[in-house]
């Protein structure tokens, strides 16, 4: 009789991820693929110098080319007062350059032509004057006295300081570092690198003058903020414009921001009256668009001789580039730093945060983490390690004393966030078992002999995901919600759209899976469709893992009022009182008489055919969930490397993680997105960056030097489970998308120090190439990776 | 990324491909895997005002030894094939080690020998390995065949010896007098990298002694290195730890590396002299039959 929620795609079924039906068919809908009739193309034409002023722009041999339509400049975006635009942490960013280009790659002027080649030559055609100006790299360079000023645009701008920030108790945490037997520190640069998806930027922008119609198909993983920030900064109705993201090719926080190229396809249809579409190229990716991290951190651990931690101080130094474009709750200057050592029972701490601009592009997106989470999760971990060093303890010993105990939940951090809930111990315990922790010693010795040194790395976090709760979350005022609206149509059947956006994480099936659980609905009957804002309800979007902690959540708040609808439907079809029925899943029946029930199919053709007298009919119904708190996974990572000491190359022998992201809704999809956000950690601990040489040219702005791993030499990595439902989410679930970039890295970075703990080294910043492990062998030294890079002889 | 305009003609003949070459007068382009110049067409690097596709000229195709031993690789012979050749495998060690390592899988499916030669990146693996083989070029012009000598060949970064009109229809690895051993390692920080730094060993040996030797470097100066001359390190000598500890030392002394991104130049000039080592510390424990 009762229904099997496996079998109908239900919470925990593996269920085969419906979009792979198009995509893995090439029937995928990108922007790329739109096609408007009449449709112009626009090509971007970008600085190549770092930092210069811009004596003159001639485009007249552009204008002369036959197949070009308008050609845009700095001066013209001005005339209209586009030339700059606000970015969402409260700064202005330039559209196109008027005065000063301020890091290689900014959009100086755009063409819009007949065809993208014409739109291309004709830019070729454009001359512009530079007047070159010392270019600055780091926040060194950026903070001496003598530095040139790079936003000599901004009035009150002092020097090249974004901002100075803080949190948490500085006389507590002095007192705590006066009181401790050993102190402990260390310093380190995560770098610059880039979420690069695979599909770049890009718009289609179409204004039909006749209905003062806007409508912009482009790659966004938040539309609704795109819809609101196009009406303020174009000053056109909200309800003429409608942003539409069709399939999008993996997003990882850099189809966040607004982008120039965004903004001046719009202004371009406004002035030719025609659809214009941007498609970034690989290049414009990855030398503009939002970088990831960039923070160079700086940290103290006080300590008693048994191991107990008393106290932490944090200094993070961050590189914004030329404009402060971070997409961040507005309350936190350096994302959430903060929920370093959430994991870890500490009574004090106080961070202090710097941000500086450089000659850059900007960004300092959440690349897959909720904002700076991976760089606060990556400094503990490198930190706890180094502290377990110095005190001469095991360093899984050290973790296990100090970690917050499962029974302590809720738990408030030192910095004063509040996790829910979480089994630490248990997920180390689990991970130590799988590689072996004991033998590990025996096995060194054995890989000794043979002239390979051998390391193991731990690395653990806790993430808070699902930003708001609208008491302290917002970007650029608007509080930080999500929403669902569900449809059930006459046969039982349903419509759920949501304000996330899908991209690539498989919505489309885990959304139906929780209506499916909640309503007993089969998920094959349930259509999913969100990124439309004419159509979807209104919503945040997707980025630090929010959609299943917010969105999901609210998904599953509608399908309960929509159950409570079909509640008093059966009620009526059961002749009874609605006190005297009852759920199981997909069914009510009569208490006391199990046989006699009605299905929610047939409830959903009451409310369509047969409602009782005064019930509105229909059976649909939107729900907006404001998080009580954020959610908090848990991970434990661990790596075991072989570290070849001639050439400074590491291989890893073995990887074990374990999650624990609360109720799994497809355990499937879970595992595919801790795999792939393993491989993106490792991308970073081994071989990835963006930097920069002295000229401020950027180094990691192709595929050739930008490098993403292949099949080939990404580890494999074996995957265990840890289930400590979420208290506070309806369906118990914690968002796991990002937990494995966050806390990957410092499992391969841990494992190679770990090799090299008896040659005098502390760190070695990532990537950690061989060469870099090569030298810090052979010098004995740290190795810093600070840009500019060496060069020469 | 859109290349700017160029004509596109595809010949049947060789000879019809340099009429068309001549007639370009140093504007037309050979169009071989189109690995190296597609990239360079879409990143604007190269503007040729027209591209002349060999891929449809039959017959250029073959990997083969002739009777005296010498190896035959015509200009359409792509990475994957020479990787996956058994008779590579069993008669030319250093191209069947460095096959693998060129690019990535698809990259080989494509990209041809001969062409990777042509295109003389100082980064390439192949120019280095017929450098290293004492190899040549068959080229073809308007006024007929010549032979260029591989010392002769790659002038410069991406800039080789052939005339504007004149098409590279084999190459041709002189064949040993005893056993040919060798290898090819290189040093990459991903599948698909260019050489960080790579090393190519050829060795022509009798029984346990060193017949003829050669060697070539890629990836540590502004072009392919020739390290021949470390074979006299070599020659009418037993690989012992004395022997390939000088001649390692004198290939190293060839390298011209540069500090950058990729690591130091000491670095690379210690990697290439660990390389050697390793290849020739390999073949020393090989039983030459
Ligand atoms: C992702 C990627 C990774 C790569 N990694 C490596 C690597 O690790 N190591 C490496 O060595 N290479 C690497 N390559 C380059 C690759 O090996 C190319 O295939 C090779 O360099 C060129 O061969 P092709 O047949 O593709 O030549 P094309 O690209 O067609 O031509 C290259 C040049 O040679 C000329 N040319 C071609 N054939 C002839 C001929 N028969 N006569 C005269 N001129 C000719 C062309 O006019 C052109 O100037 C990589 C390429 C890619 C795309």
């Amino acid at each position: 009789m009762k229904l099997d929620e496996v079998k109908i795609g239900g919470m925990g079924a593996s269920r085969r991820r419906v979009e792979d039906n198009r995509f893995i068919r090439g029937k995928g809908n990108y922007v790329d693929d739109i096609v408007l009739p009449g449709m112009l193309h626009m090509e971007i034409l970008r600085s190549p110098l770092a930092h210069a002023r811009i004596k003159s722009i001639d485009t007249s041999a552009a204008w002369d080319m036959p197949g070009v339509r308008l050609v845009l400049t700095g001066e013209m975006m001005a005339a209209r007062n586009l030339a700059w635009m606000p970015t969402l942490s409260y700064d202005t960013a330039a559209v196109l350059a008027t005065d000063k280009v301020r890091f290689q790659g900014q959009e100086v002027c755009a063409v819009i032509a007949d065809d993208p080649y014409i739109a291309k030559d004709a830019c070729g055609k454009i001359v512009v004057e530079y007047e070159v100006l010392p270019p600055i790299v780091n926040p060194v360079q950026a903070a001496a006295p003598d530095a040139v000023q790079i936003r000599d645009d901004k009035a009150g701008q002092v020097g090249n300081k974004v901002f100075d920030w803080e949190i948490g108790d500085k006389a507590r945490t002095d007192k705590a570092f006066a009181d401790a037997d050993v102190v402990s520190k260390i310093e380190l640069h995560y770098p610059r690198t880039h979420p690069s998806p695979m599909e770049t930027c890009g718009s289609l922008a179409d204004y039909d003058r006749a209905t003062g119609k806007l409508t912009v198909y482009m790659t966004s993983q938040a539309p609704h903020i795109v819809r609101a920030a196009v009406a303020m900064v174009a000053e056109l109705p909200e309800q003429n414009i409608r942003i539409v993201t069709p399939d999008i090719g993996g997003g990882f926080g850099n189809k966040v921001p607004i982008y120039p190229g965004y903004v001046i396809a719009i202004l371009a249809s406004i002035l030719t009256e025609k659809p214009v579409k941007w498609i970034e190229d690989k290049t414009g990716n990855l030398t503009s668009t939002g970088f990831g991290r960039d923070v160079y951190l700086k940290g103290e651990m006080a300590m008693r001789k048994d191991g107990k931690i008393l106290g932490v101080r944090m200094n993070t130094i961050s590189d914004h580039g030329a404009f402060f474009a971070d997409a961040q709750p507005s309350k936190f200057k350096i994302g959430l730093m903060h929920s370093a050592f959430a994991a870890y029972d500490i009574p004090t701490a106080h961070m202090f945060a710097t941000g500086y601009y450089t000659n850059k592009a900007p960004g300092g997106v959440a690349y897959r983490c909720s904002f700076r989470v991976t760089e606060a999760m990556f400094f503990q971990e490198r930190m706890v390690q180094a502290a377990a060093d110095d005190l001469g303890m095991d360093q899984a010993e050290f973790r296990r004393i100090n970690f917050v105990k499962d029974e302590q939940h809720p738990h408030r951090t030192a910095f004063g966030f509040l996790t829910d809930s979480g089994q630490y111990e248990k997920c180390l315990d689990i991970g130590l078992e799988a590689i072996g922790y004991k033998n590990f010693a025996a096995e060194k010795a054995e890989a000794a002999k043979r002239g390979r040194l051998l390391g193991i790395g731990i690395s653990t976090m806790t993430e808070p995901l699902g930003a708001g709760n609208s008491r302290e979350y917002d970007i650029l005022g608007i509080k930080m919600f999500d929403s669902a609206e569900l449809r059930i149509h006459m046969s039982g059947k349903a419509l759920l759209r949501t304000g996330s956006r899908g991209q690539g994480t498989g919505h489309e099936t885990t959304w139906a899976q929780i209506v499916a659980h909640e309503l007993g609905i089969p998920a094959d009957d349930i259509l999913v469709e969100e990124g439309d804002t004419d159509t979807a309800p209104f919503g945040m979007g997707t980025y630090a893992s929010r959609s299943t902690p917010v969105a999901g959540a609210a998904i599953a708040m509608v399908a309960r009022k929509v159950r409570a609808k079909a509640r008093k439907l059966a009620a009526h079809l059961l002749e009874v009182s609605e006190e005297d029925i009852e759920w199981e899943l997909g069914r009510f029946y009569v208490r006391g008489n199990q046989e006699r029930g009605v299905t929610i199919q047939e409830c959903a053709m009451a409310a369509y055919s047969n409602m009782p007298d005064g019930m509105e009919p229909g059976l649909e119904n939107v729900a907006y969930y404001d998080p009580p708190n954020l959610t908090w996974p848990f991970a434990c990572y661990i790596a075991k490397v072989e570290i070849d000491p001639e050439t400074g190359v590491w291989d890893v022998l073995q990887f074990v993680a374990v999650d624990d992201c609360g109720v799994r809704i497809n355990p499937m999809i879970v595992e595919g997105q801790i795999m792939g956000g393993l491989t993106e950690a490792y991308a970073m601990a081994n071989m990835q960056y963006q930097t920069y040489d002295e000229e401020g040219n950027i180094i990691g702005g192709n595929y050739m030097d930008f490098l993403l791993p292949t099949a080939w030499e990404t580890p494999g990595f074996e995957l265990y489970e840890v289930v400590t439902p979420c208290p506070h989410h309806p369906i118990g679930a914690k968002g796991v998308g990002e937990c494995a970039t966050v806390g990957g890295p410092a499992a391969f970075v841990n494992a190679v120090m770990d090799a090299l703990k008896d040659k005098g080294v502390r760190n070695i910043d990532m990537p950690l190439m061989p060469n870099r492990v090569y030298e810090a062998l052979t010098t004995g030294k740290d190795v810093y990776g600070m840009p500019p890079v060496r060069s020469g002889n | 990324m859109y290349p700017s305009r160029f004509k596109y003609e595809s010949p049947k003949t060789i000879a019809e491909a340099i009429k068309l070459l001549d007639a370009g007068k140093g504007e037309a382009k050979i169009l071989a895997g189109g690995q190296s110049l597609v990239p360079m067409l879409k990143l604007r690097f190269a503007f040729p005002e027209q591209l002349v596709d060999i891929n449809n000229i039959p017959g250029l195709d073959y990997i083969r030894f002739d009777a005296d031993g010498s190896l035959h690789i015509g200009a359409l012979v792509r990475h994957e094939h020479l990787e996956k050749s058994v008779e590579i495998t069993n008669r030319q060690p250093t191209i069947a080690a460095a096959a693998p390592l060129v690019a990535d899988p698809i990259v080989r499916t494509r990209g041809t020998f001969v062409g990777s030669v042509c295109h003389a990146d100082p980064q390439g693996d192949w120019a280095a390995t017929m450098i290293a083989l004492h190899g040549y070029l068959v080229v073809q012009g308007p006024k007929g065949k010549r032979n260029i000598d591989m010392k002769d060949f790659v002038l410069g970064p991406y800039a080789n010896a052939l005339n504007y009109n004149e098409i590279a229809i084999e190459a041709v690895i002189p064949a040993p007098k005893g056993v040919a051993r060798g290898g090819y390692l290189k040093l990459e920080r991903r599948v698909g990298d260019f050489a960080t730094a790579s090393v190519a060993v050829s060795l022509d040996m009798s029984s346990d002694t060193v017949l003829g030797a050669g060697f070539a470097l890629a990836g540590v100066g502004g072009k392919t290195i020739d390290a021949n001359e470390a074979a006299s390190a070599l020659i009418g000598q037993k690989l012992t730890d004395a022997t390939i500890a000088k001649a390692a030392a004198l290939v190293a002394a060839k390298a011209e590396p540069r500090t950058d991104h990729r690591g130091s130049a000491e670095y690379k000039r210690h990697i290439i002299e660990t390389f050697v080592k390793r290849i020739l510390i390999a073949n020393s424990e090989q039983k030459v039959a």
